[in-house]
């Protein structure tokens, strides 16, 4: 966040709060930024906590109590080998908040870096590099995730790189523009006659001025990677068992719902969505923020 | 279109990265960790597995172009009959789903944009936005809970009965549409809302409302026209997203499509029918891409195919 203050030399400092408390205090005051930060520090601190106040520990079976309708006892019901559900959605919330946010940093450090070489050296390699990378975010991220995990199998860690990959030319393409627009100004042009190195300009000349829409570009990418993690979890090929992740409770309850047990999976459903709701109101209201 | 090329290409190369080359030793693979080594090397070339990458890649894409994609590893017969009849099968689904979402997107665009800033506006930009948003499984666990569960109005799995006519398919296909309707709904909606609003404060509405025209006929002829355009782009863009919700999709409801077929061939590493599936994903595309540019170029007053813009 640092990078937001640096202050251009001409600025009248006096008059005004600086660009950052200038972007804080916005962002206090709108009420969709603070309705989903809210959201989703409900669930940061489920995923840091939640083992402290869930009632039941959410690995536990309880065969006999199994599929219990929602009752004073379990709020949420039991699942399929009695496992309170009500604790597996609490704690469910860790995976996919490691997870996805590790995605989404993997994608803007990489697609930042794309961005500023092809926008600032431009040229027959940014013509290549780009369409190259426009053609990528053509293919869905499931194709992706599909052929990666079947070579390379399942964890974590292919879930992270998959997401991470398939966003960053996504973030590459936002940071180019800025970056075209950024190297016409001076201190680009002064930074060059003072002779110095291109890593140097495009790190540290460039970069702090293009971080407000890489920070936009970076909070929209987390809603979709939640998005991606769940959708993956589900497919089988994101988090792995026993862990209570949504994604992963939905896909092994939801062969049952023809049977009447809604609440198997309703709540994980509801969970997921509330979640990605609630970044994507943050990152709306993030937007608003750096844009007025 | 070159574009969409460059991405079909892109994507061979991915399918043949992943499905030949990064799984390693395919006929050890295939005949497991006991075979004799003699075996494995004699199926590795029957399958052409051990000569140079860039031959195997080629033979790969001139057997597919001419319709040869290769034989399942698990249900040891040709993969071709398969991927054409799921390929018909998710066509069905998309339709449906496009079918009920161009004109309902279109219209719900329009008619936000008409009622600019209105509660009218606000409930179908923000409903569009909110849906759009969540993933398809979300959605459809939630309509399958409402629609299937509680209220059972329609089938929760989307295989219909053997022999069922035209509206019985139908019947089973509404709830799997309705998902991927959901998502494309805010996007379409969005594109068309914004499309109109430009046409509205053009200089071309401008001067058909002051020659006199009835506001009929300037929305009729003059805004929605040049409204649609950008929607039509939104909609070929959205191809490529629509098949990944097809994976999804038809996962979730146990539908016979291309979707669950490279899903299924995924989860049981049969290769041959896990790239055709993808490739045909990726040419379906790319065909899409070339329809929606040659319907642009129809519509757009200003393009005219074969001028030099």
């Amino acid at each position: 966040m640092s990078a937001v203050q640096t202050p251009s030399p001409a600025q009248d400092d006096t008059r005004r709060r600086s660009p950052l408390a200038e972007v804080l205090f916005s962002l206090m005051r709108s009420r969709t930024f603070l309705v989903g930060l809210f959201i989703v520090l409900f669930w940061v601190a489920c995923a840091l906590f939640g083992e402290h106040f869930a009632p039941y520990d959410p690995l536990a079976d309880d065969i006999i109590n199994a599929l219990a309708p929602p009752s004073r006892e379990h709020w949420f019901g039991t699942d399929q080998i009695g496992r309170d559900v009500f604790s597996r959605v609490i704690v469910g919330s860790r995976d996919i908040l490691t997870v996805a946010p590790l995605a989404t940093l993997l994608a803007t450090v990489a697609g930042t870096a794309l961005g500023l070489l092809t926008g600032y050296f431009r040229g027959i390699v940014d013509d290549v590099v780009s369409r190259i990378l426009e053609a990528f975010m053509a293919i869905p991220v499931v194709i992706v995730a599909l052929l990666a995990i079947v070579a390379l199998g399942t964890s974590k860690a292919t879930v992270i790189v998959v997401i991470g990959l398939s966003f960053a030319p996504i973030i590459a393409r936002t940071v180019r523009s800025a970056v075209l627009a950024e190297r016409e100004l001076d201190y680009v042009a002064a930074a060059q006659l003072r002779h110095e190195s291109a890593f140097h300009t495009m790190f540290v000349e460039i970069l702090p001025n293009v971080i407000p829409p890489i920070l936009v570009e970076t909070t929209v990418r987390l809603g979709y990677a939640i998005f991606a993690v769940a959708t993956l979890s589900f497919m089988g090929f994101g988090i792995q068992p026993p862990s209570p992740d949504w994604g992963l409770s939905i896909s092994s309850n939801y062969g049952m719902i023809g049977g009447g047990f809604w609440w198997t999976v309703l709540f994980d459903a509801l969970a997921i969505a509330s979640l990605v709701i609630g970044v994507n109101l943050a990152a709306d209201g993030v937007h608003g923020a750096l844009n007025d | 279109m070159s574009l969409s090329l460059v991405t079909l290409f892109l994507l061979s190369i991915m399918v043949f990265l992943g499905g030949q080359v990064l799984p390693g030793n395919v006929g050890r693979a295939i005949l497991g960790p006991f075979a004799d080594q003699r075996a494995v090397d004699a199926l590795n070339h029957t399958l052409g597995v051990d000569r140079p990458l860039l031959t195997q890649y080629a033979t790969w894409i001139w057997k597919f172009v001419r319709g040869d994609m290769g034989t399942s590893y698990i249900f040891r017969s040709p993969v071709a009959p398969f991927v054409i009849d799921a390929l018909g099968n998710s066509m069905k689904l998309a339709a449906v789903a496009f079918v009920l979402v161009v004109p309902i997107g279109i219209l719900g665009g329009v008619v936000a944009a008409l009622n600019l800033n209105r509660p009218l506006d606000r409930i179908i930009s923000l409903g569009g936005l909110s849906v759009t948003v969540l993933p398809e499984f979300v959605t459809g666990i939630i309509l399958i809970l409402i629609f299937g569960v509680w209220l059972r109005w329609l089938p929760i799995s989307a295989a219909w009965p053997k022999d069922a006519g035209f509206f019985t398919q139908l019947y089973y296909l509404i709830l799997p549409s309705l998902p991927l309707f959901l998502v494309l709904f805010g996007y379409i909606a969005r594109m068309a809302r914004s499309g109109m609003i430009e046409a509205l404060d053009s200089d071309y509405t401008r001067t058909a409302v002051l020659k006199g025209l009835p506001w009929r006929t300037v929305i009729w002829r003059h805004v929605l026209r040049n409204a649609l355009l950008p929607t039509i782009t939104v909609i070929a863009t959205q191809t490529g997203y629509l098949i990944g919700g097809l994976v999804v999709i038809e996962t979730l409801f146990r539908y016979q499509g291309i979707g669950s077929l490279i899903f299924t061939a995924a989860r049981g590493k049969d290769f041959p029918m896990l790239e055709s599936g993808i490739l045909t994903i990726g040419i379906v595309y790319a065909v899409a891409t070339l329809i929606a540019d040659f319907l642009y170029s129809v519509l757009n007053p200003r393009i005219r195919l074969g001028s030099d813009q």
